[in-house]
């Protein structure tokens, strides 16, 4: 909300030494945020003064355009006193007019420095300023033409146009509708600024009494609609212009000046807070009836905006048809228009609920409607439309009709029990039952009792609904600033939980393999899952989509962490980075199926199957840690080359973590997207699968604009950590000797090294202490399609020393069992 | 050397008179101070206290000369090759002391030559703020609560006060999800990790719970659709708005420096009644003689850092607590934001855009 200074000392008395920046501090710390102070002329600098047109030359130039050539008085104001010669493309005065001028040395908004200069063959000293020049509107029709009486030649033009008006900007919350007014805003003055007396109510005024000759109004939805007030101003002047007040006051609160009858509303809006209609009365055929709207009903409204109406719209509609969505826009039908000489004003109190939907079904956000769906005082429709009447009267030439229309009453405020001492136990603060009393007063509120305090709220203070409510604004009052700071005692609190713990871990591990951590959006669309060329059936192309999603391109919830992560590796690639490895660990999105979500009471606890069965409703949300790697691994430098990364060290980046967990990954190959049918290892602890490690399809390197030999992992973290070994026991190692035993065997190319392991542990049996592939051999030397492997067997006992030919043994029954289960030969 | 005397040749056997073991001692001396390296030492070993050396030859004679010359000879030969076996030992250990010396002279390298073989990883500091943040709170007895990001409508906003006709619902841009009839949203708050807390706990309950949550702002230097809030919950018996305002001094304390205090503006939100903007203190200028010039603050002496409140009554009922019994305060900041201004960056974007030289910078600690 924005308005003059001026115009809420129009209602509210401040003593002299409040400036303006103490009166809006109080302001922000009783709950009125200034978000500004603001001048209409704050960058307009040098003389800017009356003028008086004494002679204007038209004269074509070769262009076509047409140039006045004018000199203006300005008196002394440019050092001389004799006529400034001024240059002038606008045609809208005459000679005899007062208008503004900006002198050389000058400067208008926009850092526009005026100076003499040469133009059209005449030196042209200055300008005449339109309102557009001069940063108050965007009317570029011509210049700023003054009303006859508005000042002398060479006056200074600042307080004449109130552009040396000072404009703050409060910030409004939603609960505080009342403060959109200057009605509210100098009430929050009077209570909030030390020394401020003399509020006077801009919307008590003596009203005429209802009658019967107003305009016939049928409301037939009370509850939608319980106050309709409507009056009529006749022989209206559609041409009268707005007085320059109101258009600046209009103008400052950041609306447009269209017309009076128009402006006229606005500005009791702004000064009642109550939102008025105006309709061409001569437009209007028979009664007024508010009403429901009915199913297939449309209204075109003055936005020129074709609507479908909901069942649960207020309409208003006379025998034509619906003219207006009651208390949200009107219809163009009626619209006030530049010939309109008869105005029906209406003020109603609309159901703030039903503004609210209505509002929010069409997309229609309105000064009008803002207010409404806040809540407005009930209370003051006939005083508001009055005071509409009594402006249109007074600057439109109009006359009032004599007819009131009054439909409904303004329903009462409920009263609510207020504990005296509720503010004191809030806030932790000495606030005694009086000062409470006192305070609730000064805001509206009707007290009486004690102990438990019987609080009647303002009509214009809907948000006080509860005796919590009363209790903030007494401490408001009393101010936030005075509320002592006390550290509470918390019980011993048991810290972080395993998994937390666990996961933290986790990134330290992987920030300890030189990994770099990001944070990626997690929202992804298909394009990208053909990018990652996962198959038609992927589970992972099962998407949560989301109704509104910021680019029709990521319109879902990614059910995978390697999109981000790739194309957050690509960007890093763009910016000229050859080596890189990231890692992110978030939640991914899982649909499962489930039943909607219950919107549940809220007047008691769901019960534990209803909470149960919300979670239910959810997707599955796992945690998964994904890392991507390219280019050096170990860097080159002047001690060599580098070591490339290769699909190992993804496998190695889950491991290290699994190892941080204090878990072993079991590795097996898998043809699964994104990775490189034979390049991707499908993870496993204890049998339960947790993720791929792996090279990236060269076809993925390709779409992500990523290196070959790009690789990437993705695990569910969440099993890892459920899996991760809890009470590590104290391990003891024999001292006896160790047996050493190599073996080398020759199998199919095809056979997996963790199957040959896995026979040559079990057959050595209990005496094998490690064992460590230590060369991999293809060639001549073993034949095609085959390959060596090469094993160093360490055999120990706990207990003694191993006898002659015990490893030996050990070793050759290792052998033999791996031979049996995968067809190792023994290599000569 | 006192073994049998297999290898005795009687034509080699050397007079073992006085001056002849003197003259094998001095030469065998001669020779040890005159090696000039280890090599040359070994060969005087082989040569003057070897098997063949004339002194251990003289040595296997002294068994073969009558009883009571033994005696005699043996102790000249004796101490001869003691002597001789000395000198070595001395010799030997002042050249490897020498060697020593000249190979660790030799070995010497650049030791400012780069060294970074391995690249360095980091922690985001996004996270790293989160763990520091619940990190104070933990230290306070706090619990770190959690919730999903994918969250029940109920949950987001009608638990919280927030019901569908609720203006307030229009301030946060909510991404629905489909089907829309479903009621399931992307969580615009760390807010309902509060409800999930009362909903499965029973008080006494401080948490804290950092976590991400989306609102459809378009993506630019200080909109973000995803960010961090951290969010807090203290219900008790007897909680007021004086705990609240306590902890946050102290949390603003811990986070941005000893005497950083904070300030409280009414406000609005619905799951607090009274509902406080809280600003911080700001932590470069402190409000005092530089304040106009302070680019943190903005010339303001605060910066606007989060909303609380006195947990509403209504949002306690919807969630099981008595509030004849049990009050509450909550809290709830930005971690970006926090990080933005803590760390002096004023576009967000680089949080998002992963690149490795910028997070790198944080290291693993903030």
């Amino acid at each position: 909300m924005k308005t003059p200074v001026s115009w809420i000392k129009e209602y509210v008395d401040v003593p002299a030494h409040v400036t303006t920046e103490e009166l809006t501090r109080r302001l922000t710390l009783t709950g009125l945020k200034l978000e500004g102070i603001h001048s209409p002329g704050a960058e307009i600098t040098g003389p800017l003064v009356v003028g008086r047109v004494l002679t204007m030359e038209p004269e074509p130039q070769k262009n076509g355009k047409t140039i006045n050539w004018c000199t203006v008085d300005v008196r002394d104001a440019n050092g001389t006193g004799e006529p400034q010669g001024i240059v002038c493309g606008a045609h809208n005065f005459a000679p005899g007019d007062l208008v503004v001028v900006v002198l050389p040395g000058g400067v208008l908004p926009g850092g526009f420095a005026i100076s003499a200069r040469k133009t059209y063959g005449h030196v042209s000293a200055g300008m005449i300023c339109s309102a557009r020049e001069l940063g108050l509107g965007e009317d570029h029709d011509g210049i700023i033409v003054l009303p006859p009486d508005a000042g002398e030649p060479g006056q200074d033009v600042r307080g004449i146009l109130g552009l040396d008006e000072e404009v703050v900007e409060l910030e409004i919350n939603p609960d505080r509708a009342y403060a959109l007014s200057l009605r509210g805003i100098a009430r929050e003055v009077l209570v909030s600024v030390d020394g401020a007396t003399g509020f006077r109510d801009p919307a008590v005024r003596d009203t005429p009494l209802a009658n019967d000759e107003g305009h016939p109004v049928v409301v037939e939805d009370g509850e939608g609609c319980p106050v309709f007030v409507a009056r009529k101003v006749t022989g209206f002047d559609p041409a009268a212009p707005t007085p320059d007040v109101i258009a600046q006051r209009i103008t400052a609160a950041g609306m447009r000046p269209i017309s009076l009858a128009v402006d006229v509303t606005n500005y009791v809006m702004l000064e009642t807070g109550r939102p008025i209609h105006a309709y061409d009365a001569d437009e209007l055929q028979g009664a007024l009836v508010v009403r429901r709207a009915r199913g297939g009903e449309r209204l075109t409204t003055l936005d020129g905006t074709a609507r479908e109406l909901d069942p649960a719209d207020l309409v208003v509609t006379d025998d034509s048809g619906i003219i207006g969505l009651g208390g949200v826009m009107g219809g163009e039908t009626t619209e006030i228009s530049a010939t309109t000489t008869s105005v029906l004003v209406e003020a109603a109190h609309w159901d703030a609920v039903s503004m609210f939907r209505t509002g929010k079904r069409h997309r229609i956000s309105s000064e009008a409607g803002k207010r409404n769906e806040r809540g407005v005082d009930p209370t003051i429709c006939e005083a508001a439309a009055d005071r509409v009447v009594e402006l249109l009267v007074e600057h439109g030439g109009g006359q009032a009709h004599p007819g009131v229309t009054v439909v409904g009453a303004p329903p009462a405020m409920p009263t609510v029990e207020v504990p005296g001492d509720l503010a004191a136990r809030v806030s932790g603060m000495a606030v005694s039952e009086e000062q409470s009393v006192e305070l609730l007063r000064a805001v509206g509120c009707e007290v009486s009792g004690s102990g438990v305090l019987s609080v009647t709220p303002p009509p214009w203070r809907p948000d006080l609904t509860d005796a919590q409510d009363f209790s903030e604004e007494v401490i408001r009052l009393v101010g936030y600033d005075r509320v002592p700071s006390v550290l509470p005692t918390p019980p011993s609190g048991r810290g972080l939980t395993r998994a937390q713990r666990l996961r933290r871990r986790v990134g330290r591990t992987l920030a300890g393999e030189g990994y770099v951590e990001v944070v990626s959006f997690p929202f992804v669309g298909d394009a990208d899952l053909d990018a990652l060329g996962l198959p038609p059936d992927d589970r992972r192309r099962d998407l949560l989509r989301l109704s509104n999603p910021l680019s029709s391109e990521a319109d879902a919830m990614t059910t995978t962490l390697l999109p981000g992560l790739l194309r957050t590796a690509g960007r890093n690639v763009g910016h000229g980075l050859g080596d890189v490895a990231i890692f992110e660990t978030a939640t991914v999105t899982l649909p499962r199926g489930s039943s909607p979500a219950a919107i549940l009471p809220v007047d008691r606890r769901p019960t534990d199957a209803e909470f149960d069965a919300l979670d239910k409703a959810l997707p599955a949300q796992p945690l998964h840690l994904g890392l991507v790697a390219l280019g050096d691994a170990d860097g080159s430098g002047w001690w060599g080359a580098g070591r490339r990364v290769s699909w190992a060290d993804a496998v190695d980046g889950v491991r290290a973590v699994a190892d941080a967990l204090g878990l072993t990954l079991d590795a097996r190959a898998a043809v699964v997207a994104p990775w490189h049918p034979g390049r991707c290892a499908e993870l496993s602890v204890d049998g339960v699968v947790v993720g791929h490690a792996g090279e990236v399809h060269p076809k993925v390197c390709q779409a992500f604009g990523l290196p070959a030999r790009t690789v990437a992992a993705e695990v569910d973290l969440d099993v890892l950590v459920e899996r991760a070994v809890d009470l590590r026991h104290a391990p003891s190692f024999s001292t006896y000797p160790v047996a050493k035993e190599d073996v080398a065997l020759v199998v199919d190319a095809a056979v997996d090294a963790a199957d040959v392991e896995a026979a040559l542990r079990e057959g050595a049996g209990e005496l094998l202490e490690s064992i460590r592939l230590f060369d991999v051999y293809t060639g001549d030397q073993v034949g095609a399609g085959r390959k060596s492997l090469a094993y160093a067997l360490r055999f120990r006992a706990p207990d003694r020393t191993l006898k002659e030919g015990e490893a030996a043994a050990a070793r050759d029954a290792a052998v033999a069992l791996a031979g049996e289960r995968t067809g190792a030969v023994q290599r000569s | 050397m006192s073994g049998p005397n297999t290898d005795y040749d009687p034509v080699e056997v050397t007079p073992l008179k006085a001056d002849e073991v003197e003259a094998m001692r001095e030469a065998a001396l001669a020779a040890v101070a005159a090696a000039s390296d280890l090599d040359a030492l070994k060969q005087v070993r082989l040569e003057h206290a070897g098997d063949r050396s004339p002194l251990a030859l003289a040595n296997r004679e002294i068994g073969a000369l009558p009883p009571q010359a033994r005696k005699e000879a043996g102790q000249r030969v004796g101490q001869a090759r003691g002597a001789v076996n000395q000198a070595i030992a001395a010799r030997q250990a002042v050249l490897e002391a020498e060697h020593e010396e000249r190979m660790l002279v030799e070995e010497t390298v650049d030791v400012t030559l780069p060294t970074q073989r391995r690249r360095r990883g980091s922690r985001h500091p996004l996270t790293l703020q989160s763990e520091l943040i619940a990190d104070l709170f933990v230290a306070m007895g706090y619990e770190v609560a959690e919730g999903p990001v994918v969250e029940a409508e109920w949950l987001n906003f009608d638990a919280l006060n927030l019901g569908p006709d609720h203006p307030a619902r229009t301030m946060q841009d909510t991404f629905w999800t489909e089907p829309a009839d479903h009621h399931v949203v992307l969580r615009t708050q760390t807010s309902p990790v509060q409800a999930r807390t009362m909903l499965t706990r029973k008080p006494p309950i401080y948490v804290v719970c950092p976590g991400r949550v989306f609102r459809t702002d378009e993506y630019d230097a200080t909109h973000s659709p995803m960010f961090h809030q951290v969010e807090g919950l203290v219900v008790d018996e007897g909680i007021t708005m004086a705990h609240l305002k306590g902890t946050l001094d102290h949390f603003a304390s811990q986070l941005f420096g000893e005497g950083i205090d904070t300030r409280f503006r009414p406000s609005y939100f619905p799951f607090t009644e009274p509902s406080a903007e809280v600003d911080v203190r700001c932590f470069v200028c402190r409000g005092g003689d530089g304040v106009a010039e302070c680019r943190t603050c903005r010339g303001e002496g605060w910066i606007e850092w989060g909303g609380c409140g006195v947990v509403n009554p209504r949002v306690l009922v919807a969630c099981g607590v008595d509030p004849d019994v049990h009050s509450g305060f909550a809290f709830g900041m930005g971690i970006d934001r926090s990080f933005m201004f803590r760390h002096n960056l004023e576009d967000l974007r680089p949080l998002f855009e992963g690149d490795v030289r910028w997070s790198s910078a944080f290291g693993t600690e903030i």
